[in-house]
């Protein structure tokens, strides 16, 4: 008995090593993996929230959407962001108003959590896919976002969904990407 | 189908007629040890470069791809750069032995290189007992890498050497044993004569399931030999570093890389001699056309298309089977294969008989 099942143990564990042949097989003839980079620039695509390199829109009359308030600079945990910003009279109203000079980002220095922009409550920056970053000196790293001469985009019609209640700034861009908190469920 | 004795006999009869016999003797002595020098280097460089992308291609990926069209020149790149590698003197090192057993591990290699019939009419040595002679001369790497663990002064490349002594002893013996099977089948121990008796069917066919047995546990055993596959006790980079060769840099160490690249090409050489024919086609008796039209592909496309085979089963493998631990290698060897072995070389004798 025991010389059978010495016998039946054998071809067991050959069938099984055949099976464990098999399965890389089939490995060995899957299409690969393997991106080759430089030869896929511009033909890969990136999956939609890759963050790679901070950005500021800017309309087709350089018009952006910052009003310099600063909430990204305070909100960052490295101080990657710097706003300068400078005072300027208001042709419409004549009265002084802040408005942005520089937005300085040092991207040696982030660490792309994305907190920036889930703050900002103009939708002001936004993360691109852009990811080709190496430059020769860490001087190059700190990017100037917004572009010369480029100015604050003048209000809509409209005035912005901003409502202040508490003290909290409410803005649709400040629960984009929150999870809905659950209802209370009851529990036996 | 073209006889490589044509090209030989050619040469021969020319430096006959130039120069005296003994130095046509002389300078044919050179052109062979050049010959088959060039082409030991040559068949490395390919399986390097082989061994790289398949390994590539069983862990879905591409393999090395820069250097050239598929990185084809990706070795030559290896050779150049491990050329001008420095060679690093181990501090209280024994300094003789360390150096000279990187010559025994290739001197081996090389000498069993040098037997293999590699088409008709292209082998370089052709004893009477030539697969005596193959079994005898391949264990002389075992020396080279004892001595290479014992000289160079270092815990890791000491227990690789004792592992690699005790694993290597042990699977000589099956695969002794196994190509024994194929001897008694055939007769005879000259490789060039095993070879000319497969002509019609090969032995794998010929000698029914002794054979076919004969021929996985010559595999296994060849893989064990070769410290490659689930069988790299002795190198073990997990826990050893890498074994015997921790110490080697430079050419020393390339020399080692080489020696166990070919001796991977050697047992698939081995196993196409003895059971799948060497450099003869593939004939079916009664088909006379496909034998025909199978006669029209040349030798050594024959053997090289066979060894690759075995080449590539051997990468498979190693992609694919768990490693075992030093016991249990050599529980397969002595309480799984040899009685096997064994067990088969009797059955061959009854085959044979009948």
């Amino acid at each position: 008995m025991k010389f059978f099942r010495y016998i039946k143990n054998i071809f067991l564990g050959i069938w099984h090593l055949l099976q464990g042949m098999y399965i890389t097989m089939l490995n060995f003839v899957r299409p690969k993996l393997t991106e080759q980079y430089p030869e896929n620039r511009g033909k890969h695509v990136y999956f939609e929230r890759f963050r790679a390199l901070l950005t500021m829109p800017h309309d087709e009359n350089n018009h952006h959407k910052c009003t310099a308030c600063g909430i990204c600079m305070n909100g960052c945990p490295n101080g990657t962001i710097t706003v300068i910003s400078k005072m300027e009279n208001d042709p419409v109203t004549g009265k002084p108003k802040r408005v942005l000079d520089k937005y300085l980002y040092d991207l040696g220095g982030c660490t792309f959590c994305e907190l920036c922009v889930r703050n900002c409550p103009f939708n002001a920056i936004v993360f691109t896919n852009q990811f080709e970053h190496s430059v020769f000196t860490k001087e190059r790293l700190v990017k100037q976002l917004n572009r010369p001469g480029s100015s604050l985009a003048p209000k809509p019609v409209q005035k912005p969904e901003v409502k202040v209640s508490n003290g909290n700034v409410e803005g649709p861009a400040l629960h984009k990407g929150q999870p809905v908190p659950p209802e209370k469920t009851q529990t036996i | 189908m073209w006889s490589f004795s044509e090209l030989t006999e050619w040469i021969d009869a020319t430096l006959r007629s130039l120069m005296g016999d003994g130095w046509a003797l002389f300078v044919e002595f050179v052109l062979i040890g050049v010959a088959v020098l060039v082409a030991y280097a040559v068949l490395a460089l390919i399986l390097i470069w082989v061994e790289r992308k398949v390994c590539g291609f069983f862990q879905c990926r591409l393999g090395p791809n820069r250097v050239g069209k598929w990185g084809i020149f990706q070795s030559v790149a290896d050779m150049i750069k491990i050329l001008l590698k420095e060679l690093i003197r181990i501090n209280r090192s024994d300094k003789v032995l360390f150096r000279m057993a990187s010559f025994f591990v290739i001197i081996g290699s090389i000498c069993t290189f040098a037997a293999i019939p590699f088409a008709k009419g292209l082998q370089a040595i052709d004893f009477n007992v030539g697969v005596f002679y193959v079994l005898a001369v391949s264990s002389l790497g075992v020396v080279g890498i004892l001595l290479a663990g014992w000289s160079s002064n270092s815990k890791y490349s000491m227990i690789g050497a004792m592992r690699s002594g005790a694993q290597l002893i042990s699977y000589e013996i099956s695969s002794g044993l196994s190509l024994m099977a194929i001897v008694v089948l055939s007769g005879s121990m000259q490789l060039s004569e095993i070879v000319a008796q497969q002509a019609d069917t090969w032995f794998i066919f010929k000698g029914h399931i002794p054979a076919f047995i004969a021929f996985v546990i010559y595999l296994i055993a060849g893989h064990a030999e070769t410290n490659r596959g689930p069988f790299d006790m002795p190198e073990a980079e997990s826990e050893l570093t890498s074994g015997y060769h921790t110490e080697y840099s430079g050419i020393q160490f390339g020399f080692f890389y080489l020696a166990e690249y070919l001796n991977m090409f050697i047992i698939a050489a081995v196993a196409t001699t003895m059971f799948l024919g060497g450099w003869q086609p593939l004939h079916i008796a009664g088909w006379d056309g496909f034998n025909a039209v199978m006669d029209y592909i040349p030798s050594f496309v024959w053997f090289f298309g066979k060894t690759f085979f075995c080449v590539f089963l051997a990468l498979w493998v190693r992609w694919t089977f768990p490693r075992l631990r030093i016991d249990q290698l050599l529980n397969l060897e002595w309480k799984v294969l040899m009685p096997i072995c064994l067990v088969n070389l009797i059955l061959m004798a009854i085959v044979v008989i009948l």
